[in-house]
């Protein structure tokens, strides 16, 4: 024990006041550091890296292979992959690093046009529905009355019927069907989820304080529709978004490997269905099948993994403390 | 033009209420009468617990809902019979410091938005550099300085500083009149008084007139002109607040007083309330004085008809309730049935 | 009363800590709160929002959910330690020998359950198998206690008033005649009138069960009404316990002066005392004493060594360098002593 002076008082130097004098030490236990935020989470960034290199494939691709081989079928037919043998005994050249499909197409360029395509059309179809969606819930929820109930009542209509069932169908009856179209029968069935949540925030959002103060500052009802309430939805939407866009990325999956997608455009889904219609699994041809497959495997994983970590983000209890 | 800033005539308003088993009137407002003058600026308290009314009466005044029945008058004008432009020069006039004091913020923006908001739809001035000034000056009366707030986001300050804000807001707009709607419920307790302290100054070096709308006999007791006591719907005792609160009345404002928490642990409350059950669940008595299941002061006479205000003393000391009928009455009531 | 040596405690706590996480860094929310309580008192904790006290009931029951955790220090209830009894243990603990009435407890009831079974719950969960027989009769016996009419038996809680309500929460804290009450802001939402209907039915239940009781708040004029000892807690840490009395009449620590300043009285106008709230990161708190920045008598001393917690008399305590324990059971203000010499 010392003593020391702060000031002019004695003071009894002690551990105490050791640790006191002492700045607090960063805690580097693995948990949190400085770069921490919630944004960071493992889940998402895990997710998002996933999607992103699947997307990279497509814009990268364009630039150094030659995408006109997964329209034109000048490629040698029904080669493996490189360092594989196919059942004739050919064996994979670097020239088609995948190996090519039946109709002579390469399956490296089919992968680089087809998996954006899949892509985008989920993308767009969220859009679109969103758009939809956040229009006539706001709508409803601002106006209420008749037009909140008429909105209401066809929303949850709309929800309950199968979609997919119903894309089947309609697609089916229509003999051309280009990604356009696709993303706008999608978007048909993606609008009634955002609508719910939008008019459901908007009525929360009508009823607060906040509102009241603008409407006692003079903020005219467009001003507090677009200035105060608008501006609070943005997160609600964008998560809406991310699960919508995973919901159509999938349907249209699904439609594109029933056989029922876009012809003309070569899609990941798509490819899986020629492979099978063309008994692939029979002839052991498993890169044609397979590799579309296991890209698509990713492409879901990525996307699930993107929807749990924006959970966990929205959702502080979910965090797991280990993170 | 008339004397009286603000007065309430006969404002009554009844909701309805449908719930299993028809639709229920709910009397929130019965026949009540108010006058603020426009000299002095005072401190009107409207104290009462919930279901008394007080909440409603800062709705209509406000202009965010209709009475059923009566008027409302602002310097002469009905607000109810307001056109728009009417009303945006209410607005200017009569402003409003809410209770919560985070929900009256927009998260998505910082403090600097509340004030924007209020310069560019009362067009209170025209360059940047003028708005900064009012801004600053309107903080500082409130004790804050624009540089440590303005730029914050309203989860980063505490509830006091959010409230001194508030009143800071309607301060800027200078007002007539400002509503309180419970502004320190919500507030702890140690901060309250600097809250209470900016009402006082504002009435006091802006001769800005406030009606505290509160629960709270204590703060009332501290910064209060003229108190009125609400229950149910009506007025049930009125006067200087001092007075009324050093000498209640009506056997409901005696009931409030004695019931209020005395900090000294040697005063402590005299015997035991029973609450007749019935009363808990909010009286349907239609007909009579309101207070009649728990008065222990009850006779016939107060159950065939609500009492009118009597006059306790000469200047402006009302209670409404039979005991007093050998005083004068002092505003008649006109009942709707 | 007075005799507070003679006493046994029935809960003690020993310097809990309880860190909330966030990403820059932990939140001392509870920083090491040492008390004790004893058989048959009520115990009061205040302070202003931000100090802990509802974090520190959290503590003590073992309720304390991520992000925030127990971070060290004991809770003894009746000779077991709760801090590290495993889960299934604790169940037996919890509302047997010590029941929680919490924040907003009238919003905490089953909206769709009948008040009869909310109360069987409670009896159930956590006691042997009792005959139904039983049970009912314990009902009844529990909502006359608390003063209610035995026709709440059969309601719902939305036909309910709000004091009815509350009333309810008490009786299901006590249905199993628990050794510790702890009631957190248990009157803060009620009118007036009604929290003094409350207030009693407290005060007469904890004398007819000899419970001994916890009761967290603000409003100092309850306190003076309720309780027997206060403890005052700012930023995390206890400043001062003192009997109520000696409390109210001369609160030692600058902060309790502060505390009962701030209370409006009914009986005079004075001038308001204006403070500002907590001022400091909860994250980084300040070294020395943790009052310092609000402090209207800082030394150059508190800023660097944190007072120790003094005990005058077993039971009553304060931390704060303006005061020294004189070793008999009184303290001495060593600004009385700077002038005197």
């Amino acid at each position: 024990m010392a003593t020391t002076k702060v000031g002019d008082v004695p003071v009894e130097t002690t551990l105490e006041v050791a640790k006191v004098a002492m700045p607090r030490s960063p805690r580097l236990m693995g948990r949190f550091n400085r770069w921490d935020t919630p944004w960071l989470n493992s889940k998402l960034l895990a997710g998002v890296a996933i999607i992103a290199a699947i997307l990279l494939i497509g814009i990268i691709g364009r630039m150094v292979w030659n995408t006109d081989l997964a329209f034109t079928a000048k490629s040698p037919l029904n080669l493996p992959p490189v360092g594989f043998v196919n059942s004739r005994q050919q064996e994979g050249t670097w020239a088609h690093p995948l190996g090519t499909e039946n109709s002579g197409r390469d399956m490296l360029a089919l992968l680089i046009v087809g998996a954006p395509n899949s892509f985008m059309v989920g993308v767009v179809a969220a859009a679109i529905g969103m758009s939809i969606g956040t229009f006539l819930g706001f709508s409803a929820g601002f106006i209420g009355g008749k037009l909140d109930d008429v909105i209401r009542i066809v929303s949850d209509v709309t929800i309950t019927i199968p979609a997919l069932m119903v894309l089947i169908v309609i697609q089916s009856l229509l003999r051309q069907v280009e990604l356009s179209t696709m993303a706008l029968l999608i978007a048909l069935f993606a609008w009634p989820s955002p609508t719910r949540l939008i008019r459901a925030q908007v009525l929360t959002m009508r009823e607060s304080g906040y509102v009241q103060m603008a409407k006692l500052s003079g903020a005219s009802t467009f001003a507090i529709m677009f200035k105060e309430i608008m501006p609070n939805l943005t997160p609600y939407l964008f998560a809406s978004f991310i699960g919508n866009a995973t919901g159509a990325i999938l349907t249209a999956v699904g439609l594109e490997t029933l056989g029922l997608g876009p012809q003309r455009v070569p899609t990941l889904g798509g490819t899986i269905y020629d492979a099978i219609s063309a008994a692939a699994l029979l002839r052991n041809m498993w890169w044609w099948w397979g590799i579309p497959t296991v890209l698509l495997a990713f492409m879901f994983i990525g996307l699930l993994l993107i929807n749990l970590g924006f959970d966990e983000i929205a959702n502080p209890r979910l965090r797991q403390s280990s993170q | 033009m008339s004397e009286m800033l603000l007065e309430i005539r006969n404002a009554s308003k009844i909701y309805k209420q449908r719930a299993a088993g028809g639709t229920r009137e709910v009397v929130a407002l019965q026949d009540f009468n108010l006058s603020i003058p426009k000299n002095p600026a005072s401190i009107i308290t409207i104290a009462g617990e919930s279901g008394s009314g007080k909440t409603t009466l800062a709705q209509v005044i406000l202009g965010f809902t209709r009475l059923t029945s009566g008027q409302i008058l602002f310097d002469g004008q009905d607000v109810s019979t307001s056109d728009a432009k009417q009303m945006k020069d209410y607005r200017r006039q009569v402003q409003a410091v809410f209770q919560d004091p985070f929900g009256v913020y927009n998260p998505f923006y910082r403090v600097q938005h509340v004030f924007d908001t209020v310069i560019n739809n009362f067009r209170l001035s025209t360059s940047r550099a003028k708005s900064r000034e009012f801004i600053e000056d309107a903080l500082n009366v409130v004790g804050l300085y624009g540089d440590d707030v303005l730029r914050k986001y309203p989860h980063q300050l505490s509830g006091g500083q959010r409230q001194r804000i508030m009143m800071a807001r309607a301060y800027m707009i200078k007002p007539k009149l400002i509503v309180a709607d419970e502004p320190v419920s919500m507030v702890d307790a140690s901060l309250r008084a600097s809250i209470l302290d900016v009402m006082m100054r504002l009435k006091q070096e802006s001769g800005i007139s406030f009606l505290y709308i509160t629960h709270d006999l204590s703060t009332a007791y501290q910064i209060g002109d003229q108190i009125y006591i609400l229950y149910q719907g009506s007025v049930a005792e009125k006067g200087s607040t001092i007075k009324v609160i050093d000498e209640p009345r009506h056997p409901y404002v005696q009931l409030l007083v004695d019931s209020v928490p005395v900090p000294d642990p040697d005063i402590k409350w005299e015997g035991e309330i029973v609450l007749p059950p019935e009363e808990e669940m909010r009286s349907s008595v239609h007909s009579g004085c309101r207070f009649y299941p728990r008065c222990p002061h009850r006779m016939d006479r107060c159950l065939e008809a609500q009492p009118p205000l009597y006059k306790i003393d000469a200047v402006d000391h009302q209670a409404a309730c039979y005991l007093y009928d050998q005083n004068e009455v002092a505003a008649k009531a006109v009942y709707s049935s | 009363m007075e005799h507070t040596s003679e006493r046994l405690p029935v809960l003690k706590v020993r310097d809990l800590k309880v860190y909330y996480e966030t990403p820059r860094g932990d939140v001392l929310a509870v920083d090491g709160i040492t008390f004790d309580l004893y058989q048959g008192e009520t115990l009061g904790l205040v302070g202003e929002s931000g100090c802990g006290k509802s974090t520190a009931a959290m503590g003590i029951l073992q309720l304390v959910n991520p992000p925030g955790r127990i971070a060290g220090g004991q809770v003894i209830l009746d000779g077991q330690n709760l801090l590290g009894m495993s889960d299934e243990a604790l169940r037996h603990v919890r509302w047997a020998k010590l029941a929680l009435i919490p924040q907003g407890a009238m919003n905490s009831l089953n909206p769709t359950m009948r008040v009869r079974d909310q109360i069987r719950d409670v009896i159930v969960a956590h006691q042997r198998k009792q005959s139904g027989r039983n049970v009912q009769t314990r009902i009844f016996e529990l909502l006359t206690m608390v003063g209610l009419p035995s026709r709440v038996y059969d309601l719902f809680p939305h036909e309910l008033s709000g004091g009815m309500k509350q009333r309810v929460c008490i009786a299901m804290a006590i249905a199993l005649n628990p050794m510790v009450i702890i009631a957190d802001e248990s009157t803060s939402a009620l009118d007036v009138v009604v929290q003094r209907v409350v207030a009693q039915t407290m005060l007469k239940v904890k004398q007819a069960l000899g419970v001994s009781m916890i009761m967290i708040g603000h409003d100092m004029g309850l306190m003076a009404q309720m309780v027997d000892r206060i403890a005052v807690m700012y930023a995390g840490k206890i400043v001062e316990i003192a009997p109520v009395r000696e409390f109210f009449a001369a609160p030692k620590h600058p902060y309790s002066q502060l505390l009962i300043e701030s209370v409006p009285s009914l009986k005079e106008r004075k001038p308001l005392k204006i403070t500002e709230g907590i001022t400091h990161d909860p994250r980084n708190p300040p070294p020395g004493c943790i009052f310092q920045l609000r402090c209207p008598f800082v030394m150059d001393k508190c800023r660097v060594v944190a007072p120790p917690v003094q005990e005058v008399t077993p039971g009553q305590l304060v931390a704060c360098h303006l005061y020294e324990n004189s070793g008999d059971g009184s303290l001495i203000d060593v600004r009385d002593a700077a002038r005197n010499s």
